[in-house]
């Protein structure tokens, strides 16, 4: 008895906080408007003059168009997002479901789905997609539209993420630029080594979080706040200063900086 | 379009349409423009071309000079908009790309012979 009267006041109290739907309200979530992004390939680095004679260095991203293949929204998928695509995949070396993402596919399913009256969703009627991304918040897109670089007309800075390039499993000195040891003054076939990784007896282990080898790269990296040189819609192409993580021809999604100031 | 035919199109809208003609061992005369507060001053630089570096926007050269006995050597972008113009004032008979023995020699020896056009 007690304990149910106790599950009762919960259900009670979780009722008045919840909105009408029965899921929390994300009050941080539900005003973000999607900045401008889009998704490219890092095409390499060069140098470009300004009119004032000044010489930057430029990385050239080769970025979009790219088609709308979902937007995800509060009511269907709790969460609001644009999900677009870059660069066409054969259709033969597409899966059966990454076809059906971007198209209608017949099947005796959907056959059974339609028979049945429900709705499917709309799909943006286009090639396969090699690279896919959502980028969060609301944006004034459909499905099957085409976002290009346009969008960065106005921007003057970007956040760039793609996929560092994979150095291995690697030492100290390359991973966290450890100085390593002398090269002389009796130091012996230790001059990359870390040195000590810590204490003795006590605490008689190594600290969490302490550097030392491993696998370095091959992992999603941002760069904030890059200075948009040149946006160049004809082309669909877009000159950022400075480096982006990854190789060249390696897949990138450009945001609209979110650095303040 | 190709990653390398993307690169060769951002590159060309930096080029200069007419780059300036000289080979190496060309003794020459840069014209630069400096920027004097809000005035434009062109300064020149003479001196023995002894080296081109790179390709494309990004193309250096090297010029070398003495200076009061001690060698001073600058290096140029080809296509920078800064470089008004480059005057060819003697053209040498030389049998490599890169002059980095000149470093090596003072006096006399630094001359080249001179080749006629």
């Amino acid at each position: 008895m007690r304990h149910g009267s106790l599950r009762l006041g919960f259900a009670s109290a979780n009722l008045g906080s919840n909105s009408n739907d029965g899921r929390p309200a994300k009050a941080w979530g539900e005003m973000k408007v999607m900045s401008p992004s889009i998704l490219g390939r890092k095409v390499g680095m060069t140098q470009i003059y300004l009119e004032d004679g000044t010489s930057v260095p430029v990385t050239v991203i080769q970025a979009g168009p790219c088609p709308v293949l979902q937007v995800r929204s509060e009511d269907r998928d709790g969460y609001q997002a644009v999900q677009l695509g870059f660069e066409d995949k054969p259709r033969r070396l597409a899966i059966r479901s990454e076809r059906g993402h971007v198209a209608k596919l017949d099947s005796k399913r959907a056959k059974d789905r339609t028979a049945k009256g429900v709705e499917l969703l709309q799909k943006a009627d286009c090639e396969p997609q090699r690279f896919v991304r959502e980028f969060r918040g609301v944006a004034d897109v459909e499905v099957g539209t085409t976002l290009t670089v346009d969008q960065f007309a106005e921007t003057k800075k970007v956040d760039i993420t793609g996929t560092s390039k994979g150095r291995g499993f690697s030492g100290v000195m390359k991973r966290h630029n450890f100085a390593g040891q002398r090269a002389t003054h009796g130091v012996k076939k230790c001059h990359r080594y870390a040195g000590s990784t810590g204490c003795s007896a006590s605490p008689s282990r190594v600290f969490k979080g302490r550097k030392m080898p491993g696998q370095y790269g091959n992992a999603q990296t941002t760069v904030r706040n890059l200075d948009v040189v040149r946006v160049d819609a004809e082309n669909n192409l877009l000159l950022v200063r400075g480096a982006v993580p990854g190789p060249n021809g390696g897949f990138v999604t450009v945001q609209e900086t979110n650095k303040v100031g | 379009m190709s990653q390398a035919s993307i690169m060769q199109l951002v590159e060309k809208s930096a080029l200069k349409e007419e780059p300036p003609k000289f080979d190496i061992g060309d003794t020459v005369d840069v014209h630069l423009k400096i920027l004097e507060g809000n005035k434009e001053r062109i300064q020149v630089f003479s001196g023995v071309v002894i080296a081109r570096s790179g390709s494309g926007s990004k193309e250096m050269f090297t010029v070398r000079r003495i200076v009061a006995g001690q060698g001073v050597e600058r290096k140029f972008p080809v296509h920078s908009p800064r470089i008004e113009k480059v005057e060819v004032k003697r053209s040498a008979v030389i049998r490599r790309a890169k002059l980095y023995f000149l470093r090596d020699r003072i006096g006399k020896a630094v001359r080249l012979k001179e080749r006629r056009r």
